[in-house]
């Protein structure tokens, strides 16, 4: 059942009344059935993003909503036809998980008898149907967390706007959650907007990821192509952990303090950045090695360990390796990367 | 959005006709009858000039003084008392300590009445004890021992209610750093519950200017401005310098008020 | 000499208690007495209680329906007041608070001789209740509103309405359906407090009434002057037991409030 609108966010804009500016002018398209992903800092301008398309703000003027290529700008929320799942859920204190769930489809107006039908679709979809005619006071976190989807879900929304929808749940639900919105959205295939500060919730469920910084849309691209190929400091930095290193770039290879390795394809010259990922590091014995750091600390974490090696570059860099290589603080070690693992930053 | 605010804008619709037919209206024509006619804004003078006049708002202001500063002290001793301290019979002390709250001003007069009324307890007790009949309700410490009757609750719960969010860690800190139990009263709860007592003294002293019911039960001839007023209206029909008293009243309790709201006290409540 | 300290204060705020307590029970007393003069010995009876009903029944029947009257004009005008209150905040809604609280700065008395000069000849308002009960709301409306915004202030009413407008709902629609029901502690907490003080309200009052509008505390002042202390003392007997239930309802809803903020 793929419902769902493309939206089209056209020069939108949002200046708060005492001249903050919230949102400097973004256009963005999110295709039919897609699921995007606004990720940030707190104050990037994502949540006002989010409420633009929702209409509970209005952008400044010139900007435009269109769904499905209609405008919508001066539509009020309430006849936009979209769901919103709430960082706080806002479930209805005075209605129970049922009634909750069915008042979009009272409000339309659908006869009680196939409300009562849809509700019960929607507790089957999320899981809750022993929790139907509980009090919202009486629910968990993460049961509280369902009944807003359904509730938002339940009208069949053009589109479906998510507000961090999992930020206020603990770290182990939060990880089982993602996982169940995730074929949600996929089975729903509906046009999804969701916000987050989460980089590993933006990678996991996003078609593509909005990066944004102060505001300003700094990288739009699917997952894979935010996290291997960031288009700046921030984002490498933003979206999983990077070594953002300076080097003297000449003749196809970059030299830094510690030695020196192999540029992709086109070759940069001079002073420039590059990005690393730490399990694109592999570390080997010194010798015959043409990068050498010093171990300078190990942290075992299970599945693998994180290696501070210092010398390297004129910062630390933070390498990965297999959970039983024997490693200790001192030793010398080589640093093999991909030419094709190593980005060079603009900025 | 428009919807949003046009729909807020309307839910103050009925507040502002109620609030400026019944309220602003009237209070704005007061202000216009108390400096209007011949006398003008030297009737604000007269206030000050006529002995009779002057020497009720001075009497006036010297009772609710005293009134608040005796109520201060029973108030804050009694209420931090009730609220650092837990016993058997301590919901009871509170009701008590409370209920008088909604006692209107005539009910507190006749309380003074039942305390130091002709057929007065005191009197009672006092005869019993072979000296005369003490009886004091229809004089100025009738009014006094009223005005402290509805003031205490008022204090009581203003201290109560601050003292009880009083952070224990701050006195487990002070024990910690060898502070005795007076030294904890005189350097931490004290020093934490001044707003509260500023908030409450203001309350107390506005509530004791405007008092009129008390007053009224106990005598007509008590000199309180309240009284006077009234008099001035009732008995001299003389409109225009009650409405001049009436404001002088009226701006003395709400600048006492104010002073108590810029320094946190939000439960502004006069009556009596 | 702490336990000294503890001992005093105990028995200092025992006595303050009993400043308060005795002359009610005193006046409770003398209401079933006889002859309050002679004591208790004289006989307990109800012939002072029922003197009170035969002279003063009106006073009680009108202080409930002016108690009340009061009450369905400051829930329809304090509830969206207090929503406006917390939903927009602006200059407007300051000045708006500031003008509805001033009332309460200003002696009742000074309040009711500006009504009186406005409206004293407009004889068919005058002649009413509604006199009163205009006075009244004026004087109680801000209990209701404070304690109507404070419960919405601390729900975060906006989140809640903007979930019920993405799901279709209109302004009054939301009003109804979300704003109503989460006020409603707080309309509880603010309809007690205007009741109890409509009822024991004398200061406007006894400006606005005539002889054919006395309330209940009205009538109490009648008594006081004119009437023997064992019928004055069974008015207020009177005035206790309508009085005292609403109390206590107001201290159950306060305590009940504090825990939810607690387990919140």
């Amino acid at each position: 059942m793929s419902t769902g609108v493309s939206v089209s966010l056209r020069a939108i804009a949002k200046t708060f009344p005492d001249g903050t500016r919230a949102l400097k002018p973004t256009d963005l398209t999110v295709a039919k059935g897609e699921t995007l992903v606004f990720l940030g800092p707190s104050g990037c301008g994502k949540t006002t993003c989010l409420r633009i398309v929702a209409g509970l703000e209005k952008p400044d003027a010139g900007g435009r909503v269109l769904f499905d290529g209609a405008d919508v700008t001066e539509t009020e929320i309430e006849h936009r036809n979209i769901g919103m799942v709430f960082q706080s859920y806002a479930l209805f204190p005075n209605m129970t998980v049922a009634e909750n769930i069915g008042y979009g489809l009272k409000i339309r107006k659908v006869p009680p008898a196939e409300r009562a039908k849809r509700v019960a679709e929607m507790l089957a979809l999320t899981g809750i149907e022993p929790l139907r005619d509980r009090r919202i006071d009486q629910l968990s976190g993460g049961q509280r967390q369902r009944v807003a989807l359904a509730r938002a879900v339940a009208i069949r929304p053009r589109v479906l706007l998510l507000d961090e929808p999992l930020t206020a749940l603990d770290a182990a639900l939060r990880d089982r959650l993602r996982t169940e919105l995730d074929q949600l959205l996929r089975s729903l295939g509906i046009t999804a907007i969701y916000v987050t500060h989460d980089q590993a919730e933006a990678m996991s469920l996003g078609d593509r990821i909005v990066v944004m910084k102060q505001g300003e849309i700094v990288q739009v691209g699917t997952p894979r192509e935010v996290y291997f190929e960031p288009n700046s400091r921030f984002v490498a930095e933003f979206i999983g952990a990077a070594n953002v290193i300076e080097g003297m770039a000449s003749e196809g290879s970059i030299r830094f303090p510690g030695g020196q390795l192999m540029l992709p394809e086109p070759p940069a010259e001079g002073r420039c950045t590059i990005m690393l990922r730490p399990e694109a590091i592999e570390i080997r014995a010194p010798a015959g090695e043409d990068w050498t750091g010093t171990v300078q600390g190990v942290s075992f974490l299970g599945d693998r360990q994180r290696v501070t090696i210092a010398g390297a570059a004129a910062e630390m860099i933070v390498a990965e390796a297999p959970n039983r290589t024997r490693l200790k603080t001192g030793d010398r070690v080589g640093l093999a990367v991909a030419p094709q693992a190593l980005r060079i930053l603009q900025d | 959005m428009k919807s949003r605010q046009l729909f807020s804008l309307a839910c103050m619709v009925p507040a502002v006709i109620v609030i400026t037919a019944f309220f602003l209206i009237p209070a704005v024509q007061l202000l216009f009858i108390a400096s209007g006619g011949e006398a003008g804004l030297s009737r604000y003078l007269a206030v000050l000039t006529t002995p009779r006049y002057r020497d009720a708002l001075l009497s006036t202001v010297a009772l609710s003084m005293v009134v608040t500063a005796t109520t201060l002290l029973i108030g804050g001793i009694a209420g931090i008392f009730l609220a650092r301290n837990r016993f058997p019979g301590h919901g009871l002390l509170v009701a008590i300590l409370t209920f008088p709250l909604a006692f209107p001003g005539v009910v507190v007069g006749f309380m003074v009445i039942m305390l130091g009324g002709r057929l007065g307890l005191v009197g009672q007790i006092s005869e019993a004890l072979g000296a005369d009949r003490i009886v004091f309700a229809y004089s100025m410490t009738g009014l006094f021992v009223g005005y402290l009757y509805f003031s205490i609750p008022r204090v009581l719960l203003t201290v109560m209610g601050v003292a009880e969010t009083l952070d224990n860690r701050l006195i487990e800190a002070a024990r910690s750093l060898g502070a005795g139990p007076f030294a904890i009263q005189r350097d931490i709860v004290l020093p934490a519950l001044v707003p509260a007592f500023v908030a409450a003294g203001s309350i107390c002293f506005a509530t004791a200017m405007g008092a009129f019911g008390t007053a009224f039960t106990l005598a007509t001839r008590i000199n309180v401005l309240p009284m006077v007023i009234y008099q001035e209206f009732t008995e001299a029909a003389n409109l225009a310098m009650a409405a001049a008293l009436s404001v002088v009243l009226g701006l003395v309790a709400w600048a006492i008020l104010a002073l108590a709201r810029l320094r946190g006290g939000d439960n502004v409540a006069a009556a009596g | 000499m702490n336990r000294l300290a503890y001992a005093l204060a105990l028995f200092f705020t025992v006595l303050t208690a009993a400043f308060l307590a005795v002359p009610a029970l005193m006046s409770m007393l003398a209401g079933v007495t006889q002859i309050y003069a002679r004591g208790i010995a004289s006989g307990l009876t109800i012939d002072w209680i029922l003197e009170v009903w035969r002279l003063y029944a009106d006073t009680i029947g009108r202080s409930i329906a002016i108690a009340m009257m009061t009450l369905v004009v400051t829930l329809l005008v304090g509830i969206p007041l207090a929503y406006a209150f917390v939903v927009r905040p602006s200059a407007l809604t300051r000045a708006l608070n500031e003008l509805m609280t001033l009332p309460l700065a200003v002696p009742g008395l000074a309040v009711a001789l500006a009504m009186l000069q406005l409206y004293g000849n407009i004889d068919w308002f005058r002649r009413s209740s509604l006199f009163i009960v205009a006075g009244h709301v004026i004087f109680t409306l801000p209990f209701m509103v404070r304690a109507v915004a404070s419960t919405l202030g601390a729900i975060d009413i906006r989140t809640l309405e903007e979930g019920a407008a993405s799901l279709g709902a209109g302004p009054l629609r939301r009003f109804l359906d979300v704003v109503i029901p989460a006020a409603m502690p707080g309309v509880l907490a603010g309809s007690l407090m205007v009741v109890t003080l409509s009822i024991g309200e004398f200061n406007l009052t006894w400006m606005l009434h005539t002889p054919l509008t006395k309330t209940l505390p009205v009538g109490l002042a009648d008594s006081y002057a004119s009437m023997r202390l064992e019928i004055a003392s069974a008015y207020t007997l009177v005035f206790f037991i309508m009085i005292v239930p609403l109390l206590v309802a107001m201290q159950l809803v306060a305590r009940s409030k504090s825990r939810k903020g607690m387990s919140a």
